[in-house]
């Protein structure tokens, strides 16, 4: 019915090519017509650049997760370009004399070739990595804005799934790319996961020789199963589930929290365009200049100190990546219960801690909306979202569970803890054992309490404006308030839909902007319309 | 969709509105401050290029192109921010699902249509599933059986035989002379120097022969104690000897292995007792192996049975 209407009543339809002198307006102009012509996307193209972004810092959590995700994409075709995924055994003659002479896989080889002898290679390589944690870091602490604001109520149930999936697809590859190099540490990781894998019952066995070619470390096919795993099948999968997850917040919309204007019906903020892209553009710049700047100045992974690896060696203090770190650490608290009966083997001390934790962590966060929504009864979609203080119960019972997560996170240590505090591996071994009970426990309930206690206040969470507080010569305290802020006043504005051309009234007529938000802008604006 | 009557309106804010005034207080100083941002990122950006044709270290390079990024980043976010109309701007919020009427049309065409073509013909529907049931499981021979070997019996035996001679990684032999008491050594059958699987470490305890457990007192000859050396628990090489304790410590999750008992953990996750390797001196004083190792060595699987 609109299509109809939109063709509209003025749109020349010529069959020849208009001479020069007679196409209308600006090279731009005629561009957006082109497109228009065979896609059809004027009218949704202006929703589009209407679409509102309500403003918060912490919706911008989610958006260093992808451009995080983005300089992993680039630095990692950097890397594909020198990597060589082959465990052949090759010696090496290259100019880092500690590694002279020494075997080790073509991987290594590449590895070390790409770090010290490739012009920006070790920034590349290290920006790579550091993105790698970064980008599961963002994805995590993006989860916890979304989970203690309650953004995850219907009807962004499966958005959060979406979410979740890619949290787990993030810390797998993480996995599997820092056990590419061939390094001593890697390769002690990929024994700790042929050795997970093991430890599942009836079918660990087939799955860990499938795997890995063979009983450990295989007929050398591992190396090239990972690469192309890391680099092409999950990459793809979560760049499709990126589209998704962007997909379904277009479709969806923002959610928003409360304040003057904001409803359950509308969205509060500004323009996807110009404001929301420019901040955005500006924002990917500044993680990757972050991410470079790590990789430049911040040591991360240098594996030519550890050796390539051979798997009678190890090194001490073997640790994964921060986001391997909980299950490391479950690991290492977890009682030696191997169940032995029957004529089979469940070696529980790796199966509870690697294998039962992390899919009933998972499961649970899939789940989480629906349990929520079961146990509150509140099925109603949300798009105001909550304080954290506002709902003691969800905001407790998640501290709670992230402090069990921070703690086996602390149990990854344990050696080195008991290095550094010079107490006994054992004392530290049973606190962790202890700690991962209490405290929890502690912290869900402080949670709980001060969000009740938060929650009671008259006129909590607003924002206060500064008192300035002057002593006079008599020791008397006046205390006056500042001078309101620049975004005080728009607060008190009822929002308004964005209007066909924004003009920035300041600027127009001083010739630095004006071109693109003034005179020009105002007639497309309107011939746009009338068509 | 929107609303083309919504569209249509030729909708403006006054000139003057508030919400069309830039963000910044004073939006002429903002455009000097970005113009600044610009200007120090060409610059650093091109001393990137620079420093790179003249093969500077990694820092220098790394450095240069991080700061001019970020001066770039900063400088179009801050446009974005202080030089934009401040708003606040707001769009309506859809309701999501249809009428009654169209959610009512839709479950009719999926359900009533599947009632017609599908439901009606309870034979082929079971056909079906049976041709997808066997897709399913003849996909998985070459998506998954084709990967790897079946494990067969192959993790309960090493390469160690009867008689196999110890040697060191590069090959070398090893005698009964080798070793001071307090040494200790990575060792292998002859067949296979290097063997992730066969990897056993050899201490020398003592000079006399060392009883470890009952039933294996001829296990320990002058003082050699041999275990495997993968980890029981998640396979790591269990490579630190305390001497002083007689203990090996896994430096993956600390388990501790009590070399006298057996090497039976008294501390950590690991379960089992490292498995030892029953170990003779034949003639010419070169160490050899009894037998392959009485149990499977390493972590725990499935199929093994208990001991």
């Amino acid at each position: 019915m609109s299509t109809q209407a939109a063709q509209g009543p003025t749109r020349p339809q010529s069959r020849t090519r208009p001479a020069r002198k007679d196409r209308k307006g600006s090279a731009v102009d005629r561009s957006l017509n082109w497109i228009d012509d065979r896609l059809g996307v004027s009218k949704a193209g202006r929703t589009f650049m209407d679409k509102i972004f309500p403003d918060h810092w912490s919706f911008m959590l989610g958006e260093i997760a992808l451009y995080s995700f983005v300089v992993l994409v680039a630095t990692g075709i950097f890397l594909t370009l020198y990597y060589i995924p082959s465990s052949k055994e090759v010696i090496y003659h290259g100019s880092y004399l500690p590694l002279k002479g020494r075997k080790m896989s073509e991987a290594y080889l590449s590895t070390v070739n790409l770090s010290l002898k490739v012009r920006f290679g070790l920034v590349m390589r290290q920006a790579h990595h550091w993105a790698a944690d970064v980008f599961v870091g963002a994805i995590a602490v993006h989860m916890c804005r979304v989970f203690f604001t309650g953004a995850f109520r219907r009807p962004r149930e499966l958005n959060w799934a979406v979410g979740v999936t890619l949290l787990t697809l993030a810390i797998v590859n993480g996995f599997i790319g820092y056990s590419l190099p061939g390094d001593l540490i890697s390769g002690t990781g990929l024994r700790i996961m042929f050795s997970i894998i093991l430890s599942i019952p009836l079918i660990g066995t087939y799955l860990a020789f499938f795997l890995f070619g063979g009983n450990y470390p295989g007929n050398g096919i591992i190396i090239p199963r990972l690469f192309i795993i890391h680099v092409l099948i999950v990459p793809a999968i979560i760049a499709a589930l990126i589209g998704a997850h962007l997909f379904l917040l277009v479709r969806q919309k923002h959610t928003q929290f409360a304040g003057p204007g904001r409803r359950e019906d509308n969205v509060v903020g500004s323009p996807m365009w110009p404001n929301f892209m420019l901040k955005t553009t500006g924002f990917q710049a500044m993680v990757a200049a972050v991410l470079l700047g790590l990789g430049a100045f911040a040591q991360i992974n240098p594996i030519w100190q550890f050796g390539p690896y051979v798997p009678y060696k190890v090194s001490y203090a073997v640790q994964p990546d921060w986001y391997m770190a909980w299950l490391d650490g479950a690991l290492r608290i977890m009682p030696s219960w191997e169940f032995a009966g029957f004529g089979h083997t469940i070696p529980l001390e790796v199966t509870l801690p690697a294998v039962v934790l992390p899919g009933l962590t998972f499961g649970l966060f899939y789940a989480w909306p629906f349990l929520e929504a079961r146990f509150t009864g509140d099925y109603l979609p949300h798009h105001i979202l909550d304080r954290p203080r506002d709902r003691p119960r969800r905001t407790g019972l998640g501290a709670g569970i992230l402090a069990f997560y921070f703690v086996l996170f602390g149990a990854s240590s344990t050696d080195v803890l008991a290095n550094y505090l010079h107490v006994s591996l054992n004392a530290v071994l049973w606190s962790f054992r202890v700690l991962v009970f209490v405290v929890p426990v502690i912290v869900g309930f402080l949670a709980y309490e001060i969000s009740k206690e938060l929650a009671a206040l008259p006129d909590s969470g607003k924002r206060k404006r500064a008192m300035i507080v002057e002593r006079t010569p008599q020791g008397e305290y006046l205390a006056e308030p500042a001078e309101p802020r620049p975004g005080d006043g728009t607060e008190e504005l009822e929002p308004e839909p964005v209007p066909v051309h924004m003009p920035v009234a300041e600027l127009v007529g001083s010739g630095s902007l004006g071109d693109e938000t003034g005179t020009e802008a105002g007639p497309a604006g309107v011939r746009q319309v009338e068509r | 969709m929107v609303d083309h009557e919504e569209l249509a309106r030729p909708w403006t804010l006054p000139p003057d509105d508030p919400r069309l005034q830039p963000y910044a207080k004073n939006p002429a100083r903002a455009e000097k401050v970005i113009a600044a941002c610009f200007i120090f990122a060409i610059l650093c950006l091109a001393a990137f290029g620079a420093s790179y044709w003249q093969a500077a270290s990694e820092r220098v390079m790394g450095g240069f192109l991080a700061v001019g990024l970020f001066a770039l980043g900063f400088g179009i976010a801050a446009w974005g921010k202080y030089l934009t109309p401040r708003g606040p701007f707001e769009e309506p919020r859809h309701i999501l699902h249809g009428t009654q009427l169209e959610q009512e049309a839709f479950q009719a065409a999926v359900v009533e249509r599947a009632e017609v073509v599908i439901g009606r013909r309870p034979f082929l529907i079971k056909l079906l599933a049976m041709a997808g049931g066997i897709t399913a499981v003849v996909m998985a021979f070459p998506l998954l059986r084709s990967l790897g070997p079946l494990p067969g019996k192959s993790l309960f035996h090493t390469p160690w035989r009867k008689g196999s001679r110890v040697v060191t990684a590069s090959g070398r032999a090893i005698t009964v002379d080798d070793l001071e008491v307090g040494g200790i050594l990575t060792v292998f059958p002859e067949q296979a120097p290097g063997s992730a699987v066969a990897q056993t470490l050899l201490i020398r305890v003592a000079t006399e022969p060392i009883v470890t457990q009952p039933g294996r007192e001829t296990w320990g000859p002058a003082g050699y104690l041999a275990f495997s050396k993968v980890c029981t628990h998640a396979g790591c090489p269990v490579t630190l000897y305390e001497e002083q304790f007689q203990q090996l410590l896994c430096p993956c999750h600390q388990s501790l292995f009590d070399i006298y008992d057996g090497a039976v953990p008294v501390f950590g996750p690991a379960p089992r007792p490292l498995p030892q390797l029953p170990l003779m001196v034949d003639d010419q004083g070169y160490l050899r192996a009894q037998a392959d190792y009485d149990q499977p060595i390493g972590p725990g699987f499935w199929e093994r049975t208990t001991t």
